[in-house]
């Protein structure tokens, strides 16, 4: 916490300064609807920590104005907890903006709250493609099941050679998404879905053998696989190993979920070689990222790194901070979603855009193959990026997206 | 027809390996519900203790992997005497209703505690080399892992047979189970013998959350995440039986394996689709006391 | 055949004992006034309040099954559900938005769950009902995610409608309408369970609950008894899962989940089975103290919930309101009876 010393005597000097100016100095009240318990509480932790690191790092530019986060467990993902949350962080809270939102019904339940009480709304996770048509007081800070599903397919069947394909993924939306997302982009480059293969259920972690075996004995040259980010991912990668799927010739590929930053030197020998599509890994190299993992590390240790799920709670924070000196802190609703239209951002993951058209994120696409770095861990090398990456699914208006 | 029989051979393995952690876990819970009618909600977080014993000492004090599963077994065998004298044993008389408010309770304070001490992050247990590779068995080559769980799942079963079948203690304790106050009153220690036995299953629960670990992870949530499983094995096994829970869990792993192997698109269905028609044939279990 | 004289006097103190117990309390009014105060004590929270009274009305309905007849359920999930996805699809895909019909089209289809399901199982008991249950709830959630293009799956029902209740009074971010709404269904629903479980159709439960081979000895119908009381409370679940679905405008396949099943199980046993105020005990305990606690801190709540139902179970056996009758009882001993 080296850091902390000079903060405080920067946030002193903020003080005194705005003491001596009389300025507006206004609270911005954040309502943060996150998951803390449950299977997947440790999302809820990752975007916290990603933005109480933002503020205080660039809470600064805030002027004077200072940033209350009010949070709220979002629960068992029903739609009603997060609803409701919702609901009291507007009418009773009086919060400015909303920000959080890990699984997708949270977001789609809270979606008619929003739009009813002209409160903007800044998804930092749920990726099911068409949350931001249903208010236009959202918008999203972290992905689309379609924005990797999707080019990964046309990268699979051009470049990785691969003429059919099977596909295994988490029997939920995300699961089906990807899924969809996969096989368009794979037959539409040429390439055939031999099988499609529900795993399980997000809520518990099933032994993948049987799964991954069916694929071992199906040979397909390419194995698409999403599942969610964390155990489950930690627990397919070494089922991979131990059935050798590689020695068989057959190339498991996914989203950058199955190979989150937080895990990656666990999963140990049989992680290397993994090829994925992402838009974050804490090994990218650009100055912002830099910057971003050495204050992670600083705060949070040596042993945590960031990952994608953090990334999208640092842009988020970003999001919101910038909505808030662009309103000069009155923070409009019309006047915040006309400023998060369009907002450019230098993320650790790169570029990153605001569509102004669907509110959804505009960002680079990587294909990255997992390698043996010379100290021994584990690395992400970018083999390819797909630059200013639009959601594919609104952009072909498939079913949802298209309304 | 090579191919017809490896796959075979490999659906029958792997159900057997994922059989094994079923019925290490379940047995314990078995026992607790047969011999002393106690329906222990909070027996998942006795596994989870294991789990994160496990990982403790083989992450943190580079303890030999099998020597972790072992200290996880005394360790929380051992503790849980505490619970048993402290808690559950005040409940022996009161009714399912109150313990299963007692056991909830106790698997959510459990939760919101593992997570303060361990974080919601999933844990994961370094195996050594010998178990992270393949053996050759002759027949096939397997993940070594499971060969290791499907050899420490035969050994406890023989070990637990042999004490139950052959041993005066285990002669007591089935006394115990078939009429409590008969047991009593030719003088047998029951309250001694629940101590020991609640002991006894919560450290085999420990040993196969510790077992666990390397194959599905493992987090906070772990105390409740897969308790309906268990508690399925302990249903269709037959309340108190060690014969019926190994019955059960091979049943249930072999079948719910197959059905994934074989249509993947039941997903959900096989394993309770088997356990209403199981239930439905034998209400009290395969080994069961009507 | 006449009646001897002893027999008529069995009789009629038997049918003082009935109407004794069936006689309104002065304290039965207490829920009551709480909950209209709190429409006006607390006008912020009305949505946490609706949602807290949907609960309290699910969890009445588990009373009905687990408290008065003995039946343990953990897939008590499965009406609820299967009552907001009738009532859900009903306004979403049909456009059938007129509230009071969606919720009885509700509580008719999850009683026509439940009845169906309780002619097989209700054969059964102990563990093996328990699991039974449970698998049938599960095996429903599994059908609903097969045929997400209809449920909407793990995502959701969107676009659920619904017209102004009784044609007038409109829906507000502030759950007014919503929470007078839910009380107005669950007092009407209270007073029908407090009929049932006082008619001599709810003493022959409780005595299939105490002693099931006496009842048959008895000659008592049991199993039609039991299906019966099973089908009710499968249609007030449903009703339940109905208002759900109209006042959140939303339904997912999680409403159907063990964890459901569970947490109203929990609640009731907390407040005290075969009560009929355990309901609202339970519920209103464990909801307010989960929503305060998780305000307080989103990450370690359960601690407090689970300290709670330790504590309640080594103080107060039979619940909360177990507590309270021991409480009574003792400081009542001194007065004149």
């Amino acid at each position: 916490m080296r850091f902390l010393k000079p903060l405080a005597s920067l946030a002193l000097a903020l003080v005194l300064a705005a003491a001596a100016v009389p300025a507006r100095a206004e609270t911005i009240k954040l309502g943060v609807v996150l998951t803390f318990s449950g299977v997947n509480a440790e999302y809820g932790e990752q975007i916290t920590r990603a933005m109480d690191l933002y503020l205080k790092l660039h809470g600064s530019e805030l002027g004077a104005d200072k940033i209350e986060m009010i949070k709220r467990d979002s629960g068992p993902p029903t739609g009603a907890g997060a609803k409701t949350d919702v609901t009291e962080l507007i009418t009773q809270d009086h919060v400015n903006m909303l920000i959080g939102f890990i699984f997708s019904p949270d977001a789609i339940a809270s979606a008619p709250v929003v739009t009813e009480a002209k409160v903007p709304m800044i998804v930092v996770n749920a990726g099911t493609a068409w949350i931001t048509n249903l208010s236009p007081y959202i918008a999203r800070t972290s992905f689309t099941m379609w924005q990797s599903g999707y080019p990964m397919g046309g990268y699979a069947a051009k470049k990785l050679g691969c003429k059919t394909a099977a596909v295994g993924y988490t029997d939920y939306p995300p699961g089906k998404d990807e899924l969809e997302a996969f096989k368009a982009g794979f037959e539409g480059a040429g390439g055939k879905v031999v099988d499609a293969i529900p795993m399980g259920n997000p809520a518990q972690v099933p032994d993948f053998t049987p799964f991954l075996q069916r694929v071992k004995d199906e040979k397909p040259d390419c194995f698409y696989v999403f599942v969610p980010a964390g155990v489950h991912a930690a627990a397919l990668v070494k089922t991979y190993g131990e059935l050798n799927l590689k020695g068989a010739g057959i190339k498991m590929i996914g989203p950058a979920d199955i190979v989150q930053d937080t895990k990656l030197q666990q999963m140990g020998d049989a992680a290397v070689g993994l090829i994925t599509i992402g838009h974050y890994a804490a090994d990218y190299d650009n100055p912002a990222n830099k910057a971003f993992v050495k204050a992670w590390h600083e705060a949070y240790g040596a042993n945590t790194p960031p990952d994608f799920m953090a990334v999208a709670g640092w842009d988020g924070m970003a999001a919101a901070v910038h909505a808030i000196t662009a309103t000069h802190g009155k923070l409009e609703p019309d006047a915040v979603m006309a400023a998060l239209k369009g907002w450019h951002f230098d993320s650790p993951r790169g570029p990153i855009t605001i569509d102004p058209t669907t509110r959804d994120i505009v960002q680079d696409e990587h294909i990255q193959e997992v390698v043996k770095l010379p100290d021994g861990k584990l690395g992400e090398k970018v083999l390819e990026t797909m630059p200013a990456v639009k959601d594919p699914c609104k952009e072909l208006k498939v079913g949802k997206c298209g309304s | 027809m090579q191919h017809l029989a490896n796959v075979g051979i490999s659906i029958l393995f792997d159900g057997l390996a994922y059989a094994m952690i079923l019925f290490v876990i379940s047995v314990g819970l078995s026992v607790t519900m047969g011999l002393m009618g106690f329906v222990n909600l909070a027996h998942g977080a006795f596994a989870m203790a294991g789990g994160y014993v496990t990982v403790s000492l083989t992450t943190r004090y580079g303890v030999p992997f099998p020597l972790a599963l072992a200290a996880a077994f005394v360790l929380v065998g051992a503790g849980s005497i505490a619970f048993e004298r402290l808690l559950y044993r005040r409940l022996y008389a009161a009714g399912e209703l109150d313990q299963v408010l007692l056991t909830i309770g106790l698997a959510f304070m459990a939760i919101a505690g593992y997570t303060f001490v361990y974080g919601p992050e999933p844990q994961s247990v370094k195996v050594p080399g010998y178990l992270g590779g393949r053996l050759d068995l002759g027949f096939g080559t397997f993940p070594a892992y499971r060969v290791f769980m499907i050899a420490i799942g035969a050994v406890l079963i023989c070990g637990l047979w042999y004490g139950f079948e052959r041993t005066g203690l285990g002669a007591r304790i089935r006394a115990a189970v078939d009429n409590r106050a008969m047991a009593r009153s030719i003088g047998i220690d029951v309250d001694r013998l629940f101590t020991l036995t609640f002991a006894l299953g919560s450290g085999l629960a420990a040993l196969g959350g510790g077992l666990a670990v390397n194959l599905i992870g493992l987090t906070p949530t772990f105390a409740t995440q897969y308790l309906v499983l268990f508690l399925i094995v302990v249903a269709v096994g037959g309340l108190g039986s060690i014969k019926g829970t190994v019955l059960a869990a091979l049943v249930l792993g072999v079948f719910d394996n197959a059905g994934k192997y074989l249509y993947p698109d039941g997903g959900g269905f096989f394993i309770y689709a088997i356990t209403v028609l199981l239930l439905l044939l034998k209400p009290a279990g395969l080994y069961g006391r009507e | 055949m006449a009646a001897s004289k002893p027999d008529l006097a069995a009789r009629a103190r038997a049918a003082e004992f009935l109407l004794r117990r069936h006689r309104l309390r002065a304290a039965e009014a207490l829920p009551w006034l709480a909950a209209v105060l709190a429409y006006f004590v607390f006008p912020g929270h009305l949505v946490f309040g609706s949602q807290l009274l949907i609960m309290v009305l699910f969890a009445l309905s588990l009373d009905l099954i687990l408290g008065y007849a003995g039946i343990v359920s953990l897939g008590h999930a499965a009406f609820f559900g299967t009552g907001a996805y009738t009532a859900g699809m009903l306004a979403a895909r049909c456009g059938w938005t007129e509230p009071l019909s969606g919720l009885l089209a509700a509580g008719a289809a999850a009683a026509l769950v439940g009845w169906v399901s309780g002619w097989f199982l209700l054969r059964y008991r102990g563990l093996a009902l328990l699991m039974l249950t449970l698998a049938t709830a599960i095996m429903l959630q599994e059908l609903g995610n097969v045929r997400a293009d209809i449920t909407g799956g793990f995502d959701g029902l969107t676009g659920i409608t619904i017209a102004p209740l009784l044609g007038r009074f409109h829906y507000d971010l502030y759950g007014h309408t919503n929470y007078l709404y839910a009380l107005a269904v669950l007092f009407l629903l209270f007073l029908l369970v407090r009929r049932i479980v006082y008619s001599p159709f709810g003493q022959a439960l409780t005595g299939i609950r105490e002693n099931v081979r006496r009842m048959h000895a008895l000659g008592s119908p049991v199993h039609r008894r039991l299906v019966v009381a099973y089908t009710i409370g499968a249609a007030i679940a449903g009703i339940a899962g109905g208002l759900f679905a109209q006042s959140n405008e939303f339904v997912t396949l999680g409403v159907l989940g063990f964890d459901r099943s569970a947490a109203v199980l929990v609640m009731l046993i907390l407040g005290g089975a075969g009560r009929l105020y355990g309901a609202f005990v339970g519920a209103a305990v464990y909801m307010l103290l989960e929503d305060y606690l998780a305000k307080l801190s989103p990450e370690f709540w359960e601690f407090g919930i689970g300290l709670l139902l330790v504590l309640t179970v080594l103080f107060a056996r039979r619940g909360l309101l177990g507590l309270l009758e021991d409480a009574g009882r003792h400081f009542g001993r001194g007065a004149p009876r």
